[in-house]
């Protein structure tokens, strides 16, 4: 069937089968490879992108279902500098092997933008085998911060 | 995955109108497919219906397709529907999963979710190799010879314990059913798992009012802090004037093969005083007729505890 997807601000004409996921769409169709395939069965967080802003799990979206933007790890950083929660990451040493990270800075990015409480339990959808949770809160931390610090530099 | 149709109609008579199986969020029915545990040959995306809505003018209501994350967080809705939806799954999930579809989710046991072993539910007359083999999940409440398997919605538990009602639409028109009375057990038939007909819809869940239950909490016993399903959780609203309860709704999830109402602790809470002592006498009968399986004894213990755990949460701060 043919399809569009507005993924990290282009628009894609598809043809794909109705079974092919959001992730298969990206990586395997639009060689958008941000997004990771840990588990393919909606436990561990790794293919984390954002759907109309909001972290979905692109292993458990069918392609041809998406109806609104797409934005992945990819798309965050503009051509000279990282995003925030890029930087944050870089910045704490978020990660060792590197593999959650994309779907991590997905969720991460949320975490910030809607002020959580509660990080870890805000985060507990990103499972990561290095277990490098302890770099990724604060990582969020500093970038919550530094949102908290720009909001009041605009007062 | 198999191959299979896809159509998207933006009506509910639309939708009605043909065959196939419903998509809302997929966190259950894709997953399901590519295990194929479930083999659809046709899918009907309903995520341009209008089943949207929350309304909490007078008790409350939810579109089917209203999704987890924003009934949640959302400031009208009773504070034991937001806790269960809170700590179901994770944020991700919850963005995608649905009202409607979250009550329809199926069991997460491991034997009906491998197709290369028996299992009666997905099945019928091929076996339960969880009788005897790993049922520490399992249930102890409502089981059959035929199934063992738990029910795994949070939602559902605080729903029943609110008297919830879930609004159905086919072809012939709607009717209305009790949640409670819509969940079937196990007995000889567990692939029958409700009281949905073929092509029927949920379009709605209604709770009526109770202005008490303004006073209601749930909490959740699982092997890790989040993102775990229950071994045990208690659905508990609390009407407590002067020192006494006057009225009492108890509902426990991940113990038993449907959403599980105690209504005999209940009884015993109505006209009781806001003791432990007394959260204990009720707690008491919450595990009676359980069966326990060779690996899930602990959970008789565990469900009265976590009766009275909540209980006691509830009333932090009026206990004598
Ligand atoms: C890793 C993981 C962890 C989870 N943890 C929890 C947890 O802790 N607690 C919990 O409660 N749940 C948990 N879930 C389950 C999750 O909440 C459900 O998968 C979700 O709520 C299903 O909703 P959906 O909209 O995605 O349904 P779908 O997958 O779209 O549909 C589910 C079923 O309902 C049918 N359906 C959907 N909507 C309708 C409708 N309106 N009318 C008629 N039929 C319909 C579909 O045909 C399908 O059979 C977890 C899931 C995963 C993958
Ligand atoms: S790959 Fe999607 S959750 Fe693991
Ligand atoms: S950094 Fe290796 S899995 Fe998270």
């Amino acid at each position: 069937m043919d399809i569009s997807l507005e993924v990290n601000g282009r628009t894609e004409k598809l043809d794909l089968g109705p079974g092919v996921t959001l992730l298969d769409a990206l990586r395997e169709r639009l060689d958008v490879t941000g997004p990771k395939k840990g588990c393919d069965r909606g436990q561990c967080g790794a293919c984390t992108v954002h759907v109309g802003g909001r972290p979905v799990l692109s292993c458990l979206t069918l392609a041809a279902t998406v109806r609104e933007p797409v934005t992945t790890v990819d798309g965050l950083a503009t051509d000279d500098e990282l995003h925030p929660v890029q930087q944050a990451f870089v910045d704490q040493d978020a990660l060792q092997c590197g593999f959650c990270t994309s779907g991590q800075i997905m969720s991460a990015v949320a975490a910030v933008e809607q002020d959580v409480d509660d990080v870890r339990e805000f985060m507990s959808g990103n499972i990561c085998r290095c277990s490098a949770y302890p770099n990724i809160v604060a990582a969020i931390e500093q970038a919550a911060n530094e949102q908290a610090r720009r909001a009041d530099a605009n007062v | 995955m198999r191959t299979f149709e896809l159509t998207a109609p933006a009506t509910v008579p639309d939708a009605l109108a043909g065959p196939g199986t419903y998509l809302a969020g997929g966190t259950t029915l894709v997953d399901l497919m590519k295990l194929d545990v479930v083999t659809p040959q046709h899918v009907v995306d309903i995520n341009a219906l209008p089943l949207r809505g929350i309304d909490p003018s007078d008790g409350l209501r939810l579109g089917a397709l209203e999704r987890m994350s924003d009934v949640a967080r959302h400031p009208g809705v009773y504070p034991v529907i937001s806790r269960a939806l809170l700590q179901s799954a994770s944020q991700q999930l919850r963005n995608m999963a649905s009202i409607g579809g979250n009550l329809l989710q199926r069991t997460r046991c491991t034997y009906f979710r491998d197709v290369t072993m028996p299992c009666n539910r997905r099945d019928p007359g091929s076996g339960c190799p969880a009788r005897d083999g790993a049922n520490r999940m399992h249930a102890v409440l409502g089981t059959s010879d035929a199934c063992v398997a738990t029910h795994a919605s949070d939602l559902a538990v605080a729903l029943v314990a609110l008297d919830a009602q879930v609004t159905l639409a086919s072809a012939d028109g709607t009717r209305t059913v009790a949640l409670a009375d819509f969940y079937r057990l196990p007995g000889d038939t567990p692939q029958v798992e409700n009281d949905l007909r073929p092509g029927e819809l949920i379009t709605e869940v209604v709770v009526p009012r109770l202005d008490w239950a303004a006073n209601s909490t749930y909490v959740k016993v699982r092997d890790r802090q989040s993102y775990e399903f229950a071994l045990c959780s208690a659905a508990v609203a609390l009407d407590v004037q002067d020192g006494r309860i006057v009225d009492a709704r108890v509902a426990v999830g991940g113990v038993a093969t449907v959403p599980w109402r105690l209504t005999a602790v209940e009884d015993a809470l109505r006209g009781a005083p806001v003791t432990q002592e007394a959260f204990e006498a009720a707690a008491a009968v919450a595990g009676d007729g359980a069966v326990p399986l060779s690996a899930n004894g602990f959970k008789i213990p565990l469900l009265r505890r976590t009766v009275v755990r909540a209980l006691r949460e509830l009333t932090e701060g009026s206990r004598a």
